[in-house]
């Protein structure tokens, strides 16, 4: 299955029914494979006028009920940021996936990862999270998309899956459940019109005029952003019991380096890999208990240094955080990040 | 002693923020009312815009929406398509519609989208404190336009229903005022069509009100009501622009 697809499938098993969209590539055939499969489960496909308009169509669904997602990429997200931050406010579940290109600007259609900033430490306007996950494979991509639904109505929060164009483009073998029925958790929240709750009206809301009511909304919020870190921290670890030399990555770089410290333990270098799963929360917790030996960390990205500030928040000074990454589209030849390791290596740094 | 005359009981009894003379609250009134008398009140579910008007969603004792600027009926989109057999309405000033929101009233019109757009013109931006709206006519001073509106600097206001017009999906357009004993009944009956119209399935539908701004039009109401009827009626015709029964401008 391509990794598009898998996507859009994911989101139909997850009891996903409706779609609002605008194309942009490299996310194409997630919207053509839904634009076929919703309405075979009777549901809606519909192409807005931009992603301004797709990311307010999504904010209307979510309010009055449904799971509802939408996809683009790096210039579209960006479009779409204003939305993020009114269904962040009004604590609307719904799945959002960005499949990275090169930026800024109009850049390219080739893999980045440099969204993370943005999808990580807020994006739109206001004191706000997006949980955000990093699927690594078009299994993960399926099985995640699932997960992020889950998640969004758990919390009432958005949800977006984030990986690249390699990843959206990438063909592999994907074992497919069983359908089963999906249970769509109640909404006593949601504005549906008051046929479904005589006597109380629901308002979808995220303005509140009085200082002293916002406050209390953002304190209210800050606790369920507390509770979704202490609670929903996911990370892979790959022979980090003895690692000294920690690689950190995420999505398809996360691959690339499970290669790199192969080889680096054949060279007779102690070398790990540490995967965040959930790019916000970040997994902190895990990467600080984890990688306890390590005398170094070097976070590999399609970017120029971003998630690496969360690596060195982590570590917070008790051993060095290096950062390598390939920028424009550009993917990190395994060759050259083990280059990396082996000059971090012999450089001293380790020992 | 019979009582003839009452506050619609969707509308909450609270006094409402707006200034004397702004016509905001006949405006709601209206829709309050043809929503009582068409018995749409469990079905109904209203998505408020940005500025003075956002507290619509605190008046109407219905299912209400906060949307962002501009996207009300992007909103009201998602809204409908997830719960086809609700009427669903937007209520959205000149700034909001006809400016930032331009692409959204537009395509929700060209897809023919069963919602109603309620949409108050009072040729200026209230909330932030007077500017120029994209209906603010020509020669208007605001507070942008302190020379007054020019064609050389801002161009031409925006006819909304006449631009409407040629799109298919586009099923009821009317332009009303509030100014006037006359004109608000008229408004009323308007009002109520384009909810119709909704129920019938037959496509998109919008009310544009000319509506007063007395505050940021530097006038009293009564200067104002009259400010209305001699600078915007002209400029801004009323009447129905497109019906399904093919219902004639200035009915």
């Amino acid at each position: 299955m391509k990794g598009n697809e898998a996507i859009g499938e994911g989101a139909v098993r997850a009891g996903c029914r409706y779609f609002f969209g605008y194309p942009i590539t490299p996310q194409s055939e997630l919207t053509h494979y839904l634009a076929k499969r919703l309405p075979e489960v009777g549901g809606l496909y519909l192409q807005a006028e931009s992603e301004v308009a797709s990311i307010n169509m999504v904010y209307g669904a979510a309010g009055a009920g449904a799971r509802v997602m939408t996809s683009s990429s790096g210039p579209g997200i960006s479009l779409m940021q204003e939305g993020l931050s009114y269904l962040a406010g009004a604590e609307l579940p719904c799945v959002v996936v960005n499949l990275m290109r090169g930026g800024p600007g109009l850049g390219n259609i080739a893999p980045s990862q440099a969204d993370y900033f943005q999808a990580t430490k807020g994006g739109g306007h206001g004191d706000y999270h997006l949980i955000v996950l990093a699927p690594n494979s078009v299994q993960e991509l399926l099985d995640f998309t699932g997960k992020a639904f889950e998640l969004a109505d758990y919390y009432r929060n958005p949800v977006m899956v984030m990986a690249d164009g390699i990843m959206a483009q990438m063909m592999e073998p994907v074992e497919l459940k069983d359908e089963a029925q999906v249970e769509i958790p109640a909404k006593p929240w949601a504005a549906t019109g008051m046929i479904d709750h005589p006597g109380s009206k629901r308002i979808i809301n995220s303005c509140y005029v009085i200082p002293e009511e916002m406050e209390a909304v953002n304190i209210r919020l800050k606790e369920k952003y507390t509770q979704i870190t202490l609670n929903e921290q996911a990370s892979e670890g790959y022979l980090l019991e003895d690692a000294e030399i920690v690689l950190v990555a995420f999505g398809t770089v996360s691959r690339i380096c499970r290669a790199v410290v192969e080889k680096a333990r054949q060279l007779g270098i102690p070398a790990g890999l540490f995967r965040p799963i959930t790019l916000w929360p970040f997994p902190a917790e895990e990467l600080k208990r984890t990688t306890g030996k390590a005398k170094c960390f070097l976070s590999v990205e399609m970017n120029m240094g971003q998630m690496v500030e969360d690596v060195q928040l982590t570590i917070n000074g008790r051993a060095p955080v290096y950062h390598y990454g390939r920028l424009g589209g550009m993917v990190p030849v395994a060759r050259d990040v083990l280059q990396e390791v082996q000059k971090l290596y012999s450089g001293g740094v380790v020992k | 002693m019979k009582k003839v005359f009452k506050r619609p009981e969707i509308l909450k009894d609270v006094p409402f923020h707006y200034c004397p003379g702004c016509t905001h609250g006949v405006a709601h009134r209206l829709v309050a009312e043809v929503i009582e008398e068409l018995g749409i009140r469990d079905i109904a579910i209203g998505v408020a815009p940005v500025g003075c008007s956002v507290f619509v969603m605190d008046y109407f004792e219905i299912d209400m929406f906060q949307g962002s600027h501009g996207r009300a009926p992007a909103v009201a989109t998602g809204i409908k398509r997830v719960l086809p057999d609700r009427v669903v309405f937007t209520y959205q000033g000149d700034g909001d519609l006809a400016a930032i929101g331009t692409g959204e009233f537009v395509h929700a019109a060209t897809r023919g989208e069963k919602i109603t757009v309620i949409f108050i013109n009072n040729a200026i931006y209230g909330m932030t404190g007077g500017q120029m709206a994209p209906t603010t006519i020509m020669g208007q001073v605001t507070k942008t336009t302190p020379f007054g509106r020019d064609r050389e600097t801002n161009g031409y206001p925006i006819r909304v229903c006449e631009m409407l017009v040629p799109l298919e999906g586009a099923a009821y357009l009317a332009r009303v005022a509030v100014h006037t004993p006359k004109a608000i009944i008229q408004a009323k009956k308007f009002i109520k069509r384009a909810f119709e119209v909704q129920l019938a399935g037959l496509g998109f539908s919008l009310v544009e009100v000319l509506s007063a701004c007395p505050t940021n039009w530097g006038l009293s109401p009564l200067e104002a009501v009259k400010w209305l009827e001699e600078n915007m009626v002209p400029y801004y015709p009323l009447g129905e622009y497109k019906s399904p029964a093919g219902g004639a401008i200035n009915d």
